[in-house]
């Protein structure tokens, strides 16, 4: 039932911005921000008050009732380790977009914390849902608020990156669909005419590794690739990162790329074990292509958007690589990749959003020397530029480092050549600082003022999430142990 | 006639009465209201004669008529959308200097015929109701004559309804001369003992060229762009769903009976135009500036998705009546919106005039994008659970190819609907409100009624549940 009340509250609480923002503006915020620590609060507060032991295939939370009946399909939410770390970063990075909204969005606030909400409670529920048919439902709930954001709230060119994101994700999420429908009659029909969408009873489904099962499964892999993304599919990413409004960028860096990799783990990998063993070398090598290539172009950037974009593209490679290894570490390593990431590039892009709220430019050739004039944003650039490129004791170096080390046993030349990833991380991330905090002081006419007390609630919290995976993660990894063996014994 | 044969079509006499008494209405008092009114009362009853009736179905009416669970669902379909219809056309029309009372004669007749077909299990019955529905609409399209766009379309429906009206009398002659009758059952049982002869096929085939043509399908689509342009916006809201649903409920009936399914040819050549429906109308919408042209092509688009519930025989009949309410309840909606934005000089159609309609408006830019997505199939809307249900059966029946192109040509129509979509959205330009001069009552009955439209739209995406086992209930009568 929590989860229910996570969901409807984010639903209703959006309603109720879009209906207080008429009156005040100011109301709207505030409770734009109660919904989303309430939403939050309730999973955090369950698991403390219940300290439940997670171990093996332990669901926390299962909560199913009947929808739609006469297809077998269910409203089932469940919970269990890997949706709970990924329901707490849904938390931390919603909670912090509605912060960095506060100052930033000035006209037509109600509808720009409608659509907030709403995508977050279609995160939400995509994180959750144990339905194929109520999965499905999510993932597009999560799609058109964001394409809102993007389009009424985005930059200069916002239409078109508006566009591309909304048709390249749902041309992902019609071939999922698909595969859905398939595996829903495949299933039926192996079960004497008992048709349902529910994800317990197709991973019963028996496929094997023929023909059907590989474009089942393709479908399914193609939607979450996309969202991922995968190099020949990842166009869509930096134009809408960069064009986003700030929180915008938060969320689709931090979650919905997620969504994508939760996708894989959750779906692909138990659904389809046979299939996803035969593409897994493929797989693999498009993962370390994205590696060197978002890295390489991250590089060649001069919008500071874009470039922490296009380094999503390459930590993303990362997460591809360590998924189809099939293996115990570096599974562990993905999920921690996909916290640390989400921790990282949204810090990054609420640093950006930060800068052109002052500078009113995203291009570092215009930016220089700003050390002298911001010396707490500067001090937090490089503790999150470093994150990016790995540095030992935050949270990235343990993930990265996981990942490679459990690919190596699979595939060594593929896992060579993706540490070379690493040392061109430490290419574009130290290009950031040098270009926009080092350097030429750029003639401003007046220099801009340091982190307001809200930016550094905002960056504190995220220090504090990046330096605590960074030295604590065995929490993280006991969570979602029982996910991880499960995966890894198919 | 039995008492009881009697009452299953009372619902149909009702409807025929209707357009008698708006007759006798004019003759005595030319008052909008009243014949709106009146025609309101005579539509209840409809629906009302209808679920009095309803435990009695299904009744054969020999020889021309049935009246069972599907012809009920459809007919109620088209009722309903008749309402919102007639809804529609009173503000449009208050507005202007027309004399609007002749109007809803031709409506209500051009409703029965849309009816008829629903219930024929004969070509005589089939044939009646269609030329009632397609000269009604000669003259309906055409309803502001001096609108030269009007007149154009008017004539274009005209000399093409006429010329599909030869081409299934000639198909009828020809399935006559090989069976030797023009009632469903009889043609089956003919050719269940006899197989199907060349000329049979050929009957067969001009036939769903007139069908074809009715419902717009690729390659017999030409007409619908102007026609949907040229019409009075309310016009447009009922050929696009009234006129369409009945000649579906016959196609259906049709085909049911002669398992028309079965046979390869015609699979094959369903299949075709189903392909090409979908990519046309998507292709075709790409890059209209025409408000009503755009719904034009996706509604030739919808209804390729609806060929491919079309082909799965019985199996899909479910699927295809879901999908039709929710396409209705969309198309009503949309249109409501036009009717709702358009002056008495000329309909709202360009697209420039929605821009920033969002900030203008909210609610009807809300209403207006809740049905835009709803045709571009986005959950939360009706739309989503109507295209599952149809690529539901499109699996099930292993057409993959049919499948994949619903799929990618669906992608190819969320781009137009976007466009329309954040064109609602963009920084409005500054131009003066339109000033009102009604009553405000039908300004608050239709905003209230598309409000409701809206939110039947929200609840059949979130629980399509009940429509399913209602649907489903109704037709296993």
């Amino acid at each position: 039932m929590i989860l229910v009340w996570m969901i409807s509250i984010l639903l209703i609480g959006g309603v109720a911005c879009w209906l207080v923002a008429q009156r005040d503006p100011l109301a709207c915020k505030w409770t734009a921000l109660v919904a989303v620590v309430a939403a939050f609060l309730l999973p955090v507060v369950w698991y403390l008050r219940h300290t439940p032991v997670v171990d093996g295939n332990a669901w926390l939370i299962d909560y199913q009732v009947n929808w739609i009946p006469a297809f077998g399909i269910g409203f089932h939410l469940a919970m269990d380790g890997l949706s709970f770390v990924m329901i707490l970063l849904t938390g931390l990075l919603g909670i912090l977009a509605v912060l960095c909204s506060w100052r930033e969005i000035r006209e037509k606030t109600g509808f720009y914390f409608f659509n907030l909400l709403w995508t977050l409670a279609g995160i939400g529920g995509v994180f959750v849902a144990m339905d194929l048919f109520l999965f499905y439902f999510f993932w597009e709930v999560m799609l058109v608020p964001m394409y809102f954001l993007i389009a009424i709230w985005g930059d200069f060119n916002r239409r078109n990156a508006a566009y591309k994101f909304f048709i390249f994700t749902q041309t992902g999420g019609l071939l999922m669909l698909l595969s859905i429908l398939a595996l829903y009659f495949i299933h039926g029909q192996q079960n004497n005419g008992n048709y349902t969408f529910d994800y317990f009873a197709l991973l019963n489904t028996t496929l094997g590794n023929n023909a059907t099962a590989r474009w089942i499964m393709l479908g399914f892999l193609i939607a979450f690739v996309i969202k991922l993304p995968m190099v020949p599919l990842h166009s869509w990413l930096p134009d809408a990162h960069s064009e986003a409004p700030t929180a915008g960028s938060l969320i689709l860096a931090g979650l919905l790329l997620k969504t994508g990799a939760y996708g894989i783990i959750r779906f692909v990998l138990p659904l389809f074990p046979d299939a996803s063993a035969g593409i897994a070398g493929w797989a693999m090598l498009l993962g370390v292509v994205g590696i060197i290539y978002g890295a390489l172009l991250a590089y060649a950037q001069t919008d500071l958007k874009r470039l922490v974009a296009y380094t999503s593209v390459s930590h993303m490679g990362f997460v591809l690589l360590g998924v189809f290894s099939f293996n115990q570490m570096a599974l562990q390593g993905v999920v921690m990749q996909l916290l640390t990431h989400g921790v990282s590039t949204g810090a990054l892009f609420a640093l950006a959003g930060m800068l052109k709220e002052r500078l009113h430019t995203r291009d570092i050739n215009q930016m220089g020397g700003l050390w002298t004039a911001m010396p707490h944003m500067g001090a937090l650039a490089m503790v999150f530029v470093m994150a990016s490129l790995g540095l030992p004791m935050l949270g990235n170096f343990i993930a990265e480092f996981l990942i490679l080390l459990g690919a190596f046993e699979v595939n060594p030349v593929l896992s060579v050549i993706a540490s070379l990833g690493l040392v061109l991380s430490a290419l574009y991330s130290l290009r950031i600082m040098q270009k926009v905090f080092f350097g030429q002081i750029q003639t401003i006419t007046d220099p801009p003022a340091d982190v307001s007390a809200r930016e550094w609630i905002i960056m504190a919290s995220l220090t504090i999430a990046i330096v605590f995976l960074g030295l604590f993660p065995q929490p993280v990894f006991n969570l979602v142990s029982g996910v991880v063996e499960q995966v890894v014994r198919l | 006639m039995t008492y009881l044969q009697f009452l299953a079509i009372l619902p149909f006499i009702i409807l025929a009465a209707a357009a008698i008494v708006v007759i006798l209405l004019i003759a005595f008092k030319q008052s909008h209201t009243v014949i709106q009114v009146t025609g309101f009362i005579m539509m209840c009853g409809v629906v009302f004669a209808m679920w009095y009736v309803r435990d009695t179905l299904p009744r054969q009416v020999p020889p021309l008529l049935v009246v069972d669970g599907l012809a009920a669902l459809f007919t109620g379909l088209i009722i309903f959308s008749v309402l919102v219809v007639g809804l529609l056309s009173y503000i449009y029309f208050e507005e202007r200097e027309e004399n609007p009372k002749e109007y809803y004669i031709l409506l209500f007749l051009a409703t029965l015929g849309s009816a008829v077909l629903t219930i024929s299990r004969h070509f005589i019955s089939l044939f009646i109701g269609l030329e009632l529905l397609s000269v009604s609409l000669y003259a309906l399209i055409a309803y502001l004559r001096n609108r030269n766009n009007a007149v154009e379309a008017g004539v274009k429906y005209l000399v093409l309804a006429a010329l599909s009206s030869a081409f299934l009398l000639f198909g009828m002659a020809l399935i006559y001369m090989e069976t030797g009758s023009m009632e469903f059952s009889a043609i089956a049982r003919a050719i269940d003992a006899s197989g199907m002869s060349i000329l049979f096929v050929m009957g067969i085939g001009l036939i769903l060229v007139a069908i074809g043509f009715k419902l717009a399908l690729v390659p017999f689509h030409l007409w619908a762009a102007d026609v949907y342009q040229g019409a009075p916006a309310p016009v447009t809201a009922f050929i696009a769903t009234v006129s369409k649903i009945g000649v579906f409920a016959v196609l259906i009936r049709f085909a049911d009976a002669i398992h028309l399914q079965q046979n390869v040819l015609a699979v094959t050549i369903i299949t075709i135009m189903a392909i090409a429906c979908m990519l046309v109308g998507n292709i075709l919408a790409l890059m209209q500036q025409n408000v009503k042209r755009l719904l034009a092509y996706s509604s030739i688009a919808h209804f390729g998705y609806l060929l491919v519930a079309f082909l799965s025989g019985n199996a899909g009949v479910g699927a295809a009546v879901f999908y039709l309410v929710a396409y209705s309840i969309t198309l009503l909606s949309a249109f409501g919106i036009i009717t709702l934005l358009s002056t008495a000089r000329r309909d709202a159609d360009d697209l420039s005039g929605y821009r920033g309609l969002f900030w203008r408006s909210p609610l009807m830019a809300a209403i207006f994008t809740v049905a835009l997505l709803s045709l571009a199939g986005i959950p939360l809307t009706a739309g989503f659970p109507a295209k599952f249900f149809i690529l539901t059966t499109g699996v099930q029946q292993h057409r993959w190819l049919l499948v994949m192109v619903l799929v990618l040509t669906s992608v190819i129509g969320l781009f137009y609907y976007l466009r329309v979509i954040s064109t609602l959205f963009a920084s409005p330009p500054l131009t003066p409100v339109k000033e009102r001069t009604l009553h405000p009552f039908f300004y608050v009955a239709t905003y209230a009624s598309l409000v409701v439209l809206m939110c039947l739209l929200g609840w059949l995406g979130v629980y399509p549940g009940f429509v399913v086992e209602n649907v489903r209930a109704f037709l296993s009568f």
